[in-house]
């Protein structure tokens, strides 16, 4: 059931992601559609997987919640650090000073990783 | 795209749409066959085919189709609608089933036993039918063979039969409308729709900023949005009816609420 929920978790979040994409080089045009069929599949799948969940009448809607948070904190992390500073693949804004943006985006997304893991390890104690 | 043609378009139209033609009214006497002996069939099949059937009609016959060989954009949505949306449709027809229904059984029987047969069970590969239906896109469009296309009726007739057909033969291994055989796991399924999608829409997108030979760039960024957002919906539509046929089968068998 925890895989299950995982999965869940990640489809949501890449179906979030796909609406902030830049890259128009042959390899960014090549990873995008990539991502982009995997996220539109992904959103639909994962709609009916939760649907699959409650019809077993086993759909935990808080640990729910909590995986979704640190599936989506964990990602806009990983996009953040990895990708935008340390790969510097794309960055949030153009021709401005980035630091306040790379900060917010960052710890943004590490408070709403803990929130997840906060979540995760109650569901899980009780 | 030439603006002057070499050949005569009404000749090319009238071979392309014919089949069309045909394949409804070769449908309507096979519902009534079927009725005579089964349960009535089922009204929204026949809606669907007769829908398919004009969509693709309009692509290669008419107004649109005679815009679609001065215009880029105009192409692709002729080609959305004989690729895609048309096969859908015809998919979600049952055609087989009906075929098998309005047969004497004897005959039926051969036929089944003919579609078993290795070249039919090609077709009915997802993986085949993906690099039919998405590797002859690429071909069309990254080669020499769009331009050349538009001074052949010949290469003409052929690419837009090839279009169709493997867009029907794609969604129909994808979506098992007709049942026909085991068929293939829905992770297999998955995948091979997933890679499908991603190069349509690669290809699509790079129309955008590479245009086909002999495209203007203005033409082929409309088409390429076209291309994108209409593959897009469309894709949208199977990958539903993919999820929605998981859903049916993976219901629990025992399914007992409130009770251990």
């Amino acid at each position: 059931m925890v895989a299950f929920i995982d999965e869940m978790v990640f489809h949501q979040l890449l179906g979030w992601h796909h609406f902030y994409d830049q890259s128009t080089t042959k390899i960014g045009l090549l990873s995008d559609g990539l991502f982009h069929a995997f996220s539109w599949f992904a959103t639909v799948a994962s709609l009916f997987m939760v649907a699959d969940l409650r019809r077993r009448e086993s759909w935990w809607k808080k640990r729910w919640i909590g995986g979704a948070l640190l599936g989506i904190g964990l990602f806009n992390l990983y996009d953040g650090l990895i990708q935008h500073k340390v790969f510097k693949l794309h960055q949030i804004r153009y021709g401005v000073d980035v630091l306040p943006y790379d900060l917010v985006w960052n710890i943004t997304a590490a408070v709403i990783t803990i929130i997840g893991i906060i979540i995760i390890r109650k569901t899980s104690q009780s | 795209m030439p603006a002057q043609q070499h050949f005569d378009i009404t000749i090319l139209s009238f071979i392309l749409a014919t089949p069309f033609f045909l394949l409804i009214i070769l449908y309507g006497i096979a519902v009534i066959k079927s009725n005579q002996s089964y349960r009535q069939w089922p009204w929204y099949h026949t809606a669907c085919w007769i829908c398919g059937n004009v969509l693709c009609i309009l692509a290669v016959a008419g107004p649109l189709a005679e815009a679609s060989h001065q215009f880029f954009s105009v192409h692709m949505v002729a080609h959305l609608l004989l690729g895609m949306i048309g096969p859908l449709f015809m998919v979600l027809a049952k055609p087989v089933t009906l075929l098998l229904r309005s047969l004497p059984v004897k005959t039926a029987r051969k036929v089944t036993t003919t579609l078993k047969m290795r070249p039919f069970h090609l077709l009915l590969n997802p993986l085949f039918t993906t690099v039919l239906n998405i590797g002859g896109l690429w071909l069309l469009y990254r080669t020499e063979l769009f331009t050349m296309m538009h001074h052949s009726m010949v290469l003409y007739t052929v690419i837009h039969a090839h279009i169709f057909l493997a867009g029907y033969f794609f969604t129909a291994s994808i979506v098992y409308i007709d049942k026909l055989h085991q068929g293939y796991s829905f992770q297999f399924r998955a995948i091979i729709l997933i890679l499908a999608l991603a190069g349509h829409q690669i290809l699509a997108k790079s129309f955008y900023g590479y245009p086909p030979s002999s495209v203007e760039r203005m033409e082929a960024e409309k088409g390429s949005m076209i291309m994108y957002y209409g593959g897009d919906i469309v894709d949208l539509v199977i990958i539903i009816i993919f999820c929605y046929q998981w859903f049916k089968v993976t219901k629990p068998k025992r399914y007992q609420p409130h009770s251990v």
